[in-house]
């Protein structure tokens, strides 16, 4: 393997993982936080509790979060200088604003509200934590226009042989941005759901196997959480599904070859129907191998709103994008190492573009449906004993985890060959792109990327472990106040004691002793 | 070129304000093992941290970004140059962040040492990590014109790195001792208080000597006024420790970095990237900038966001200001 391919896989594993925990801090964050704030309103013990456990899973999630992204700051200068050099002017803008305006907020009024239980008054220490779920909200805007803007250019004009930032304007409310911000967040809230439906129930379910009442507060706590994330999962999905028929109508206009490739739709078609399921030669990455179910006309009504538009085809968009583009990269061997005068295949690999995209949606839909299935299971204070039924949500949890990384993984391997799109709203003369196999660092040794890759994958390997038994063990160790009776205080050097919870602070959940 | 300036000089400061804030959790985590000999001092000292250091690392993130930002030639020549050394400073932060949330996850006395052990490590390799770029992106690298490495992997790490890690890394202890010494109270106090008595003058000399370095080569008069400040902030460091004055023994400490650093970015201007090969290949400010517009909207965000950030994390300080004591109750709790 040579370095473009090892550094493709070293940003590809290290940014999935770290989109594994993206989506949990920020659904959860906003779950948390709207439970802090019922129990400041309500005063009610069962969401203070609530607070208290998933604040903590929540908190264990986020420090790999912020372990992981720092890889990321870094990542794009170590392994993508060319890259870094050529979208400098746009780019790192960006991340720098993300940085000062979203992760100070997050780390610091996190600080806050995790040692601030009892220390400072009720509702600035409320306020803190809604602070770090808000900037947890803008570094996902921040991080996600950066990566839209290499989806679809606006806002630059060609200097020499770079683009130079016309209008921050253009970059901040680019509609690839403002489409993929609102699709990520709602899809970050099924993950939220999904779990607060997968532990719930199966709490639910012990406790009323083990014969314990149904009428104390952690009763309540369990309860609550299934209904809260049942619903949530529910209407983020509804949710889910309107962005992302926005960003299909706008992949339509923005990046054709995408989404035929999604389609495998080889010849254009009028109306487009859209594939379920296909087989035969997938993989061979020859479009017209391959044979599907399809849904006449849907396809032409996810591009255009209507059943009959037609869908460029993949075969007759390669042609144009070689015509346009080139047939071949350019002879330049300094820039373009052993790709260098090869021919452009701006096909994207059909296997993954295909299946990403339909196990995105397919999985969304797996976990609305265990959503669903917890709401109809809990009615009118309902407990299921159904093992299938609490196992299999259980199990569940990890369906909109996976839809997050197909989405990204298809979104990402879906601009291939290209590592910035050529904008195809602006006449071909203005038009800016950049080819993966020119963005790679030119110094580095594969020796050196390679050790990278494997050093990093083997301690997020271990992380994961560590990690998954950490967060089990405390799930199963659900509320360890017991039913109802407060613990003492850990917190001895807190002045103001009056505005601890329950005038005490439970010995392990967040008062963190050091 | 006037916004050039002063985004090479944003830089310097968030890079000073990284190690200034970031130095003493590291400087902390260096000391576990040798300050914190029974566990209830080791928690003493973690939790005098505790609510700061996620917020301090994000000084090296946005110090990070604002080299992206600001000048992309710098961030594209100096980290690929660094490639593994880098990495490995990325691999202490990462396991240094979750051993602070994990370490208190179990009950088994074994569990939180392995992981008390694992932030002080993780902090070593990270405060040396830095040091040696700063280091080297001051003092040289080996970049040939198209500001690409020449030699293998670990070409970059010559003596310059090797300074700015042991400048980096001696500061950090001394100022982790003095934060402790005014943070805590009982045994660890005192413990602090008499390191940073031996120690603060000789773990200033390494940094002095890169400042210095610095100096001597492309030095101006002003950057000469500095690094007299900083010889003498050491002097003043140590007579207050003798006189149990934490508060401004500490405060000179800073201002013995602030000086250095000072002295160091001021020197290094507009050299951000010099070549140990040739000086013709050195990258300056005005290779590696952005264009006019695009500063003109950084300096606009960070105007405003700048002020806002440490106003909070100034208050959050405010908050967490009490002084600290290992009472018998964080036994009880240290679950
Ligand atoms: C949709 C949202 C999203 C996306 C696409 C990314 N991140 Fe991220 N990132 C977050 C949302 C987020 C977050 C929710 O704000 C995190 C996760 C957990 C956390 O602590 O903050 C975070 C943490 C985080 C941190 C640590 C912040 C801290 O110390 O507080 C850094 C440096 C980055 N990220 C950088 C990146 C980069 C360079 C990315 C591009 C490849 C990236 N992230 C993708
Ligand atoms: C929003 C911020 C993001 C930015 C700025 C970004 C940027 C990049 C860059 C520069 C590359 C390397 C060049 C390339 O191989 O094309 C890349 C590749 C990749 N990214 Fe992203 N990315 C972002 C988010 C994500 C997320 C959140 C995921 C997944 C969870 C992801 C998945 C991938 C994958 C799988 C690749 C490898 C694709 C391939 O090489 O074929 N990206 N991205
Ligand atoms: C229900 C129907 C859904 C539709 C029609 C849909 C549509 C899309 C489209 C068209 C894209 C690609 C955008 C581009 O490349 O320009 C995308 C990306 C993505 N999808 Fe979905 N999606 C659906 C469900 C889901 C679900 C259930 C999840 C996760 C729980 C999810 C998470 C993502 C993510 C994380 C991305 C990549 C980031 C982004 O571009 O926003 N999607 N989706």
């Amino acid at each position: 393997m040579d370095v473009l391919d090892i550094a493709r896989w070293q940003f590809g594993i290290t940014t999935v993982y770290h989109f594994l925990m993206v989506p949990l801090t920020i659904g959860l964050g906003i779950l948390v936080a709207v439970m802090h704030t019922m129990w400041v309103r309500t005063d009610k013990p069962e969401w203070l509790r609530m607070t208290r456990f998933w604040g903590r899973i929540y908190l264990i999630n986020f420090v790999l979060g912020v372990a992981t992204g720092l890889v990321q700051e870094f990542q794009f200068g170590l392994a993508w200088s060319e890259y870094s050099r050529f979208v400098g002017d746009v780019f790192g803008s960006l991340l720098a604003m993300e940085a000062l305006l979203a992760f100070f907020l997050e780390s610091t009024f996190l600080g806050l509200w995790i040692f601030g239980w009892g220390r400072i008054p009720k509702r600035v220490h409320l306020a803190a934590l809604w602070a770090a779920v808000i900037g947890s909200i803008v570094s996902a805007y921040f991080i996600i226009a950066a990566n839209s803007w290499m989806q679809h250019p606006v806002g630059v004009t060609m200097d020499g042989e770079k683009p130079r930032l016309t209008s921050i304007g253009a970059v901040l409310t680019n509609n690839t941005a403002l489409a993929a911000f609102s699709h990520a967040i709602v899809a970050a809230l099924m993950v939220a759901g999904a779990l607060l439906v997968g532990i719930g129930l199966w709490h639910l379910r012990r406790r009323k196997l083990a014969g314990r009442s149904d009428a104390d507060v952690d009763h309540q706590v369990w309860r609550r959480s299934v209904r809260l994330g049942g619903w949530v999962s529910l209407a983020a999905f509804l949710a889910v599904a309107l962005t992302g028929d926005w960003q299909g109508k706008l992949m339509y206009q923005q990046q054709p070859l995408k989404m035929s490739s999604a389609e495998a739709l080889c010849e254009t078609e009028a109306p487009a129907s859209f594939s379920i399921f296909a087989w035969n030669k997938l993989g061979s990455n020859e479009c017209d191998d391959v044979h599907s179910i399809t849904v006449p006309g849907l396809l032409s009504f996810l591009a255009h709103s209507d059943f009959s538009t037609a869908v460029p085809g993949v075969n007759e968009l390669q042609e144009r994008y070689a015509e346009v583009y080139g047939a071949t990269y350019p002879d330049d061997p300094a820039r373009f190492g052993d790709k260098a005068g090869e021919p452009v295949d701006y096909q994207p690999v059909l296997a993954v573009t295909y299946w990403s995209f339909r196990l995105m949606i397919g999985l969304g839909a797996v976990s609305a449906g265990v959503a669903a299935y917890a709401l109809w299971a809990t009615r009118r204070g309902r407990v299921p004993t159904s093992r299938l039924g609490v196992h299999g949500s259980l199990l569940a949890i990890g369906a909109p985890f996976a839809a997050n990384a197909t989405g990204w993984i298809f979104t990402e391997m879906g601009r291939q060959p290209f590592v910035v799109v050529p904008n195809p709203d602006v006449p071909v003369a203005d038009q800016i792109w950049f080819f993966t196999a020119q963005a790679v660092s030119p110094g580095v040794g594969a020796g050196e990327v390679l050790t990278s890759l494997i050093v990093l994958t083997a301690v997020y390997g271990v992380l994961a472990v560590v990690e998954i038994g950490l967060i089990a063990r405390f799930v199963r160790r659900g509320i360890t106040t017991g039913d109802g009776t407060p613990t003492p205080t850990g917190t001895p050097d807190g002045p103001d004691r009056a505005d601890s919870p329950d005038g005490a602070v439970d010995d392990d959940v967040l008062s963190f002793a050091y | 070129m006037d916004l050039q300036i002063l985004w090479f000089a944003a830089v310097a400061v968030l890079w000073t304000g990284f190690l200034l804030l970031e130095g003493f959790d590291f400087g902390v985590a260096a000391l576990l093992p040798v300050l914190g000999r029974r566990p209830a001092d080791r928690h003493l000292m973690l939790r005098s941290i505790g609510p700061l250091w996620d917020g301090n690392e994000v000084w090296l993130i946005t110090a990070v970004g604002a080299v992206f930002a600001a000048f992309p030639g710098w961030y594209a020549t100096w980290l690929p140059a660094l490639y593994l050394p880098f990495v490995i400073v990325l691999l202490g932060l990462i396991v240094r962040a979750v051993a602070f949330e994990w370490r208190h996850s179990s009950h088994d006395p074994r569990w939180d040492a392995t992981w008390t052990h694992v932030i002080t490590g993780g902090s070593l390799v990270a405060a040396l990590g830095v040091g040696a770029a700063l280091g080297a992106t001051t003092l040289g690298l080996p970049i040939d014109g198209d500001g690409n490495r020449v030699g293998g992997a670990f070409a970059g790490v010559g003596w310059p790195a090797l300074l700015g890690a042991l400048a980096v890394v001696a500061f950090a202890v001394v100022h982790g001792a003095l934060f402790l010494a005014l943070k805590t109270d009982g045994d660890v106090r005192l413990r602090a208080r008499a390191l940073a008595l031996r120690w603060s003058p000789v773990a200033a000399l390494p940094l002095l000597a890169w400042a210095g370095l610095v100096h001597l080569r492309h030095g101006t008069p002003v950057t000469a006024g500095l690094w007299l400040v900083a010889a003498l902030a050491v002097v003043i460091t140590w007579t207050r420790i003798r006189l149990e004055r934490e508060g401004q023994a500490f405060t000179a400490w800073a201002v013995m970095l602030v000086a250095s650093a000072a002295t160091i970015f001021g020197a290094a201007f507009p050299v951000v990237v010099p070549s140990t090969i040739d000086a013709a290949f050195d990258v300056t400010v005005a290779d590696a900038s952005v264009s006019g517009y695009t500063l003109t909207v950084m300096t606009w965000v960070a105007a405003v966001g700048l002020p806002v950030v440490l106003a909070y994390q100034a208050w959050t300080y405010w908050v967490f200001r009490r002084r600290l004591t290992a009472g018998p109750q964080h036994e009880q709790v240290s679950v």
